[in-house]
C-alpha cells in the first residue's frame, strides 16, 4: 500500500480531516506492516479522544454547577451561610420576598411558610419562620432544597442561618418551627422588585449518613 | 491478500486466521469469525433489518392501541415500554447499524482500500451488538417490565419511578456505545489511512466525507451518552446524586448531559443519509454533483454547529431569555448548510437526463419528504411556538419525518442501489416499485395527520386521547398498519435478492454511475483492491 503527496492545500479542509495529516501525506511507499503500525497508531489517538470525551461527561457536572453558580441560571441560592456585617442598606426601594412551599412526592410532613411574603429594603436584614410537622408514625430526616425565581435574584440572597444548610429530623408526631435569616445584596439590580423563595422538602432518610441517626437518637 | 498480511501485523501476533487467504470458509464458522468488510456490513445490515422489524412490531402495538380512544389492548405501563423500546431499538438497533453496515460495504470499495483498517474490531464491534439488544428485550419479560422512561430517559423517571430493569437497560446501551465507538474509530482510520494513491480528500465521494464526519460525531458524543447512562445507574442503585435535587444534584442537568449527546446523535443519524442521496441523484441525474465542495463545508458546518443547539429540546424547562434566544438562533443556522444541500440536488437534477428508477424514487421521496421535516424543525426551533408544540405528537411528526422518510427511505434507496452490486444480479423491480408506492402513500397516511392532532394539543407518549382526536388516530394507525405491511414487500425482495435469484448485471449496474465500486465486478469478489487503483 503507498500514499501519495496530497495534491489540495490544508486550508480547503474542515478541521475534521486536520488531525491525521501527517500520515496521510507519507511519501515514501509504505509496507503493508508499517500501514497497520500506522492504523494501529491512528486508533490509539482517536481510543484518547473517547476517554477524553468520557471524562468531559463527567466533568460536565460540576462545570454545571459552576455556570450555574457564575450566572445564577437556575435559581439555586448559596448553600453557605453568608456574614452580616458592613452591608450597607439601601432605604430607596423596598423588595417584596414571597415564601411558599412544597413537598416532593412521597413525603408526607406538613411544611408552610409563617411569613408568606416580607417587604425589606436591600441590606436589611429579614427573618422568617416555617412549621414542620412529621404526621406520621416513624421517625424522617428531611431535606429542604431551595429555588428562587425568577434565577437571576438567586444571586443577590445572602443566607446567614437557613434550616436548609442541614438536616431536619423529626420523630414520629413531632413538630417543629424552622427559623431563616437573610438579607438581599443591595447590589441586586433595579429591575427586581420582588422575587419567590420556594422550599421543596426531602424525605432522605433512607440516604442519609448513619451518624446523623445517631445524632438524632441521641437528641 | 492483504486484509491478512493487517491482520497479522497489526491484531493477530499468532496470525491463525491465515487459512483466509485460500478459500472462503463455510457455513457459519464463516460468518462468526470473518473480518471481511463486505461480510459484517451484510451482518450489520441483516441484524438492522430485522430489529427494524422488531422495533416495527412494537410501532404497530402503539398504533392498535390508539386506534380508538379509551384503554383496550394493552395496560399503560405496557405502553410505555413500547414506546421507549421502540425508539431505543430503532435509534440504537435499526438506523445507527443499517448506516455502519452501508459503511462497512461500500467505503473501502470507494475509496479503493483492501478492507476496513482494523478487521479484528470490526468483527467484535458487530458481534456485541446482538447482546445488547437480547438484554435489552429480555428486560421486557422481567418483573416489573422493561424500561418505560422514553427512549430520552429522562430524570428522575429513570432514577427514582423505574424498575430494576433499569440497569439491564443501562448496560445493553453501554454495548451498543461501545460497539458505535469501535465502528467509528475504524471508520476513521480507514479513511484516514487506507485511500489508495491519488484518492486526495476532496475527491473522496461524499458517502465516505459524510460517514467520516459521522464517525467523528459517534467519537465525540457516544461517550457522553455512557456517562449520563452511569450517572443514572448510580443514582438509582449506588446512592449517589448527580441528577436528585435532595442531594444537591439537578434534575434539569441530566437533560442538558444528555441532549448533548441527544442532539449530534440526530446528526448522526442523517448524515450518512445525505451522502447517499449524494451518490444516488447524480447517478439517475446523468450529471455531476452540483457543488461538491460546498456539500462538504456544508456537512462539516452541519456537524459543528449540532454541538451548540441541544437546549432546543429544553426550552420549557425554565431556560433565561438570553440562553433560548441563543439556541434558537444556532438552531435555526442550521437549515442554511442544510438548505444548501437541499438546493444542490435540486440543481443536480435540473436539466439532468433524469430516469426514475427505484433508488431514485426512494431519493426524490427523500428530499421531499425529509425537507417537510426540516421545515417543521424550524417550527419547533421558535421559542414561543415550541411552548406549544413540546411533547405533542406535532414533534412526533417532526422526528419521524426526517428519520422514517429521511434516513430510513436513505438506506433503503441506498439498499436498492448498491444491492446488485453485492449480489451480482437486479432485484425484482416490481416488487420494488410496489414497496416504494405503498410505503410512500402509507407512510404519510401514517405521519402527516400527526401534525395536525400536535397542533390540536395531543400529548405524545399516552395510551389514551380525548376523544376529539379519534378521527385522525384511526387514519394514523390505518397509514401505520399499512406502512408496516409494506416493508413484508422488502424482506420478500431482499430474501430473493440473496437468493442471486434475477437478471445479471453489468459492473456499472446503472447507466449514469461513476466511482470505485462500478469498477469492480459484478457480484463484488470477496476481495477487492488487493492491489491499489490509480486514481487520476
Amino acid at each position: 500500500m503507498s500514499e501519495q503527496p496530497e495534491s489540495k492545500s490544508t486550508a480547503e479542509k474542515p478541521n475534521v480531516a486536520l488531525e491525521n495529516e501527517r500520515t496521510a501525506h507519507a511519501e515514501i511507499p509504505k509496507t503493508r506492516a508499517q500501514m497497520a503500525s500506522e492504523n494501529a497508531k491512528t486508533a490509539k489517538k482517536l481510543v484518547f479522544v473517547v476517554i477524553g470525551m468520557l471524562g468531559f461527561s463527567f466533568a460536565l457536572v460540576p462545570l454545571y454547577d459552576v455556570f450555574c453558580d457564575l450566572t445564577g441560571i437556575n435559581g439555586k441560592p448559596s448553600n453557605e451561610a453568608a456574614v452580616y456585617e458592613s452591608v450597607v442598606i439601601d432605604e430607596s426601594r423596598t423588595i417584596k420576598v414571597e415564601f411558599i412551599t412544597r413537598t416532593h412526592s412521597g413525603m408526607a410532613w406538613e411544611f408552610s411558610a409563617q411569613t408568606a411574603e416580607i417587604r425589606l429594603h436591600p441590606g436589611e436584614m429579614g427573618e422568617v419562620e416555617f412549621y414542620v410537622r412529621n404526621p406520621t408514625e416513624h421517625d424522617i430526616i428531611a431535606q429542604a432544597i431551595p429555588s428562587i425565581s425568577p434565577g437571576i435574584a438567586a444571586l443577590y440572597v445572602n443566607k446567614t442561618e437557613c434550616f436548609c444548610f442541614k438536616h431536619q429530623p423529626l420523630k414520629a408526631g413531632e413538630e417543629a418551627i424552622m427559623p431563616m435569616k437573610f438579607y438581599v445584596d443591595p447590589q441586586l439590580p433595579k429591575e427586581f422588585t420582588f422575587f419567590t423563595l420556594q422550599y421543596t422538602l426531602y424525605d432522605i432518610s433512607a440516604t442519609v449518613q448513619p451518624a446523623v441517626v445517631v445524632a438524632m437518637d441521641n437528641s | 491478500m492483504s486484509t491478512e498480511t493487517l491482520n497479522d501485523a497489526h491484531d493477530s501476533p499468532d496470525g491463525h486466521d491465515a487459512h483466509h487467504e485460500h478459500h472462503i470458509p463455510k457455513g457459519i464458522l464463516r460468518w462468526l469469525f470473518t473480518t471481511n468488510h463486505k461480510d459484517i456490513g451484510t451482518l450489520y445490515l441483516w441484524f438492522a433489518f430485522i430489529m427494524f422489524l422488531i422495533g416495527g412490531a412494537m410501532a404497530m402495538v402503539i398504533r392498535a392501541e390508539l386506534f380508538q380512544p379509551g384503554l383496550q389492548i394493552v395496560d399503560p405501563h405496557f405502553f410505555n415500554q413500547m414506546t421507549t423500546v421502540h425508539g431505543l431499538i430503532m435509534v440504537f438497533g435499526a438506523v445507527m447499524p443499517a448506516f455502519t453496515g452501508l459503511a462497512n460495504w461500500m467505503i473501502p470499495m470507494m475509496i479503493g482500500a483492501p478492507d476496513m483498517a482494523l478487521p479484528r474490531m470490526n468483527n467484535w464491534s458487530f458481534y456485541i451488538l446482538p447482546f445488547a439488544f437480547i438484554i435489552l428485550l429480555s428486560s421486557l419479560f422481567m418483573d416489573g417490565g422493561g424500561p418505560a422512561f422514553g427512549w430520552t430517559f429522562y430524570a428522575p423517571l429513570s432514577t427514582q419511578y423505574s424498575g430494576d430493569s433499569t440497569a439491564l437497560f443501562v448496560f445493553s446501551v453501554h454495548i451498543m456505545g461501545i460497539s458505535s465507538i469501535m465502528g467509528a474509530i475504524n471508520v476513521v482510520v480507514t479513511i484516514l489511512n487506507m485511500r489508495a494513491p491519488g484518492m486526495t480528500y476532496m475527491k473522496m465521494p461524499l458517502f465516505v466525507w459524510t460517514w467520516l464526519i459521522t464517525a467523528f460525531l459517534l467519537i465525540a458524543v457516544m461517550p457522553v451518552l455512557a456517562g449520563a447512562v452511569t450517572m443514572v445507574l448510580t443514582d438509582k442503585f449506588f446512592g449517589t446524586s448527580f441528577f436528585d435535587a435532595a442531594g444537591g444534584g439537578d434534575p434539569v442537568m441530566f437533560q442538558h448531559i444528555f441532549w448533548f449527546f441527544g442532539h449530534p446523535e440526530v446528526y448522526i443519524m442523517i448524515l450518512p443519509a445525505f451522502g447517499i442521496i449524494s451518490a444516488i441523484v447524480p447517478t439517475f441525474s446523468r450529471k455531476r454533483l452540483f457543488g461538491y465542495a460546498s456539500m462538504v463545508y456544508a456537512t462539516a458546518s452541519i456537524a459543528l454547529l449540532s454541538f451548540i443547539v441541544w437546549a432546543h429540546h429544553m426550552f420549557t424547562t425554565g431556560m433565561p431569555v438570553a440562553a433560548e434566544m441563543f439556541f434558537m438562533f444556532a438552531t435555526m443556522l442550521i437549515s442554511v448548510p442544510t438548505g444548501v444541500k437541499v438546493f444542490n440536488w435540486v440543481a443536480t437534477m435540473w436539466r439532468g437526463s433524469l430516469t426514475f428508477e427505484v433508488p431514485m424514487m426512494f431519493a426524490i421521496a427523500f428530499i421531499v419528504l425529509f425537507t417537510i421535516g426540516g421545515l417543521s424543525g424550524l417550527m419547533l426551533a421558535i421559542i414561543p411556538a415550541d411552548f406549544q408544540y413540546h411533547d405533542t405528537y406535532f414533534v412526533v411528526a417532526h422526528f419521524h419525518y426526517v428519520l422514517v422518510t429521511g434516513a430510513l427511505f436513505s438506506i433503503m434507496a441506498a439498499v436498492y442501489y448498491w444491492l446488485p452490486k453485492w449480489t451480482g444480479k437486479m432485484f425484482d423491480i416490481t416488487l420494488a416499485k410496489w414497496h416504494f408506492w405503498c410505503s410512500l402513500i402509507s407512510v404519510n397516511v401514517l405521519f402527516f395527520p400527526m401534525h395536525f392532532v400536535g397542533l390540536a394539543g395531543m400529548p405524545r407518549r399516552i395510551p389514551d386521547y380525548a376523544l376529539q382526536f379519534a378521527d385522525f388516530n384511526k387514519w394514523i394507525s390505518i397509514g401505520g398498519f399499512a406502512f408496516g405491511l409494506s416493508q413484508l414487500i422488502f424482506l420478500a425482495l431482499i430474501i430473493k435478492a440473496c437468493r442471486k435469484i434475477g437478471e445479471p448485471v453489468s459492473d456499472q449496474v446503472w447507466e449514469g454511475a461513476e466511482g470505485l465500486e462500478w469498477e469492480i465486478p459484478s457480484p463484488a469478489p470477496y476481495h477487492t483492491f488487493s492491489t491499489p487503483p490509480l486514481i487520476k
